[in-house]
């Protein structure tokens, strides 16, 4: 089974952030509170990145992330006066609502995780490679001709439209 | 595995950096004297009465400083690589590059005319 | 590991004589982080006492010395006031989040250090990212504002608490912007290479105008003068921490000021040659008295713009960030790397790490951000002029008209 190590004390201890933050968002009754426990699970997720040996990408989800999206949310809860605290928790729906995330979860079960990771599952038994992707091959692959260059430029054209939209959104009311 | 190591330092760096400052606020609580009265308590508003709920008018200016922040940030995020890796690319990398950084300046430009910018 | 010497042999040790080698690891790892985690706390005491001393020289006056030698115990002294102050929890505050800001505000900055080189031989950790988190634990700052300001149910905190943020936001930009000319020159994320490869030339000679915009960046960034609208008595009262009281205040200030230092501390790391100095290869121990000295210089000047200069207002802040400092960030980022290319297709780039070979790529480079600067100047210089100019244009009221102040019985 699991051998206990730093890694597997690590491990718990991030699963534990994700999904009590993710928890901790859909209980709680205050926004802002949720909005923390939202910055909690995030955490968790970059700590993920680190013990898949992505350390890039963890220090992108903190500085985007936590350090961009989680404030915007919070100013945007702040916007709405009176969401920050919610009279109720669940509305009348919530047993079809319990239904269909449980057979959401049983569909990604057998359908995703099970063929690919689980005991007959396709990347089960290949070898690790000795080749780690670092972030030097990322950038060498995201100006590569035959590689992401085009995704790159495009992601470019993709943040220049969200930009012009949002100031066009935000600022609808000076007209 | 060395570099599981170093993030190990970091890990053990977070789990007890928060301990330093907690150890004297700790023993502030202890030592300091607790008298709460009402009007200690009350908020700080000049001296004065506070008026009205704990609400401020919202100025939709910051949120506009938080959304441009954010593009730029995704900007800078896919920069970095390049960047990193910028040593052993040839021209066209750069050339990649330059086209990247002139859509973002260009909406940047956009945000200026647009008086985005401005802190009204 | 790249830990002192004295640690890592202390693990052999204690693996040798039965211990588990992970709880090995991980004692030694603690005492390491231990280390590491004092230098900073060290050093805040004798910051204080530092910026009390220059600010007061500035101003004529001799600041503080009573307590102790030439003042030094003066921030023990406030130290010790601070802790047996009562600590006043406005009502309706929100508890645990309260308590939990003054702490991520000290935490956050501590964690920095973890990865500064400080000798060719120690560094906390070695991260193949360095760089990129330091940018991202700056960016977790904001949030330990936010939380600070809305739970102290203070209006004025909260609107403390959002130019605050608006201001650590909008900075951030050309923070990492700058942070990418010694990324591309090197090559590499991790500070102790980056410092290892400043061995020909300093990078501040190579990217000058990255290395003030850095600089500035970072001085708005902790909220340093003149950029400390938000903690400015005639303005904000205290802004973001208004309600708070005793030693949680004094973690928040403490906080700032090691965050001034750590600041200065990483200029002087990625752009002055961190631990570079005449004979630090035989003798390693001399890079932390190079480092110190270096990051003295950076704070100083830090210190004396903090005295010096007139304090920035919200909208001037906002523009000088979005309309200069971007803009200039982006040009020299474009610069640098077109001019990058010229000196590799020249065959120009240094090949080792001496001076001689390092020599040809910083002239280019320099002269690049010099036309830069020139530009710049240029552009400053004309809109003065157009400025004042239209100042003048404004015609001046002639005798024959009537004033238009009229007086009281009219």
């Amino acid at each position: 089974m699991l051998e206990f190590n730093a890694s597997t004390v690590a491990f718990i201890v991030f699963a534990l952030f994700s999904l009590g933050g993710a928890l901790g968002v859909v209980t709680t009754r205050n926004l802002i509170h949720a909005t923390l426990y939202l910055i909690l699970s995030l955490f968790g997720a970059a700590g993920f990145f680190v013990l898949l040996s992505a350390p890039f990408l963890a220090a992108v989800q903190v500085l985007v992330y936590i350090g961009a999206i989680a404030i915007l949310i919070v100013f945007a809860v702040m916007l709405t006066r009176s969401m920050t605290r919610l009279r109720e928790l669940y509305n009348r729906q919530w047993i079809l609502s319990g239904v269909v995330a449980v057979a959401l979860f049983v569909l990604l079960m057998v359908g995703v995780i099970l063929p690919v990771w689980g005991n007959n599952g396709s990347q089960v038994g290949k070898p690790i490679s000795d080749t780690v992707a670092t972030t030097v091959d990322l950038g060498k692959a995201l100006v590569d001709q035959n590689q992401y260059v085009l995704p790159f430029e495009v992601a470019s054209l993709l943040l220049t439209a969200a930009m012009i939209g949002a100031i066009v959104i935000a600022r609808d009311d000076r007209e | 595995m060395a570099v599981l190591n170093e993030w190990a330092f970091i890990g053990v760096f977070f789990s007890i950096a928060w301990i330093f400052p907690f150890l004297p606020i700790f023993m502030a609580h202890l030592l300091a004297p607790h008298k709460p009265n009402s009007i200690k308590q009350s908020t700080y508003e000049c001296g004065v009465e506070t008026v009205g709920d704990t609400w401020i008018q919202f100025k939709v200016q910051y949120y506009i400083y938080g959304l441009i922040f954010m593009v730029f940030d995704v900007e800078i995020v896919f920069l970095f690589p390049w960047a990193l890796a910028y040593k052993q690319l040839d021209f066209f990398g750069f050339f990649a590059g330059l086209l990247f950084v002139f859509f973002l300046f260009d909406a940047l430009v956009y945000a200026w005319r647009k008086d985005a910018l401005e802190w009204v | 590991m790249e830990n002192l010497c004295s640690i890592n042999n202390l693990a052999a040790c204690l693996v040798q004589g039965g211990m588990n080698p992970d709880l090995a690891n991980l004692l030694t790892t603690l005492g390491g982080v231990v280390l590491v985690a004092t230098v900073p706390l060290v050093t805040v005491i004798f910051l204080i006492w530092v910026e009390r001393k220059v600010a007061a020289r500035v101003q004529d006056r001799i600041g503080p010395n009573r307590v102790g030698p030439f003042g030094l115990l003066q921030s023990v002294a406030d130290a010790v006031k601070m802790i047996t102050k009562e600590d006043i929890t406005p009502q309706g505050a929100d508890k645990f989040i309260y308590n939990l800001a003054p702490i991520i505000a000290f935490a956050s900055v501590v964690l920095i250090w973890a990865v500064v080189p400080f000798t060719p031989l120690h560094i906390g950790a070695d991260l193949s990212i360095g760089i990129l988190y330091f940018v991202a634990v700056a960016s977790i700052g904001t949030v330990k504002i936010m939380i600070a300001g809305w739970s102290s149910n203070n209006k004025y905190a909260l609107l403390g608490a959002f130019r605050t943020i608006a201001q650590l936001l909008s900075y951030e930009v050309p923070l990492v912007l700058s942070l990418l000319i010694p990324v591309m020159i090197s090559g590499t994320m991790s500070m102790q290479e980056i410092t290892r490869q400043q061995g020909g030339m300093w990078f501040f000679f190579m990217a000058p105008v990255a290395a003030i915009m850095f600089f500035i960046a970072n001085l708005a960034e902790t909220g340093r003068a003149p950029f400390d609208l938000l903690e400015a008595e005639s303005e904000i009262i205290a802004g973001y921490n208004i309600e708070y009281s005793g030693f949680k205040w004094g973690m928040f200030m403490a906080g700032e000021f090691m965050h001034a230092f750590t600041a200065c501390l990483l200029t002087a790391v990625v752009f002055l040659g961190g631990w570079w100095g005449p004979g630090v290869e035989q003798i390693p121990v001399l890079g932390f008295i190079y480092l110190g000295l270096k990051t003295g210089v950076v704070y100083l000047f830090a210190l004396i713009l903090r005295s010096t200069v007139p304090r920035v207002r919200i909208d001037q802040l906002m523009t000088l960030n979005w309309k200069w400092l971007v803009p200039i960030s982006v040009a020299n980022v474009i610069m640098t790397a077109f001019l990058l290319k010229l000196v590799q297709w020249l065959n120009l780039a240094p090949q080792d790490g001496t001076l001689g070979a390092a020599l040809p790529q910083t002239i280019i480079l320099f002269a690049g951000n010099l036309v830069l600067g020139l530009v710049l100047f240029n552009f400053i210089r004309n809109m003065g002029r157009s400025q004042r100019l239209a100042d003048q244009a404004v015609p001046v009221l002639g005798e024959h008209e009537e004033s238009p102040v009229h007086a009281v019985g009219d």
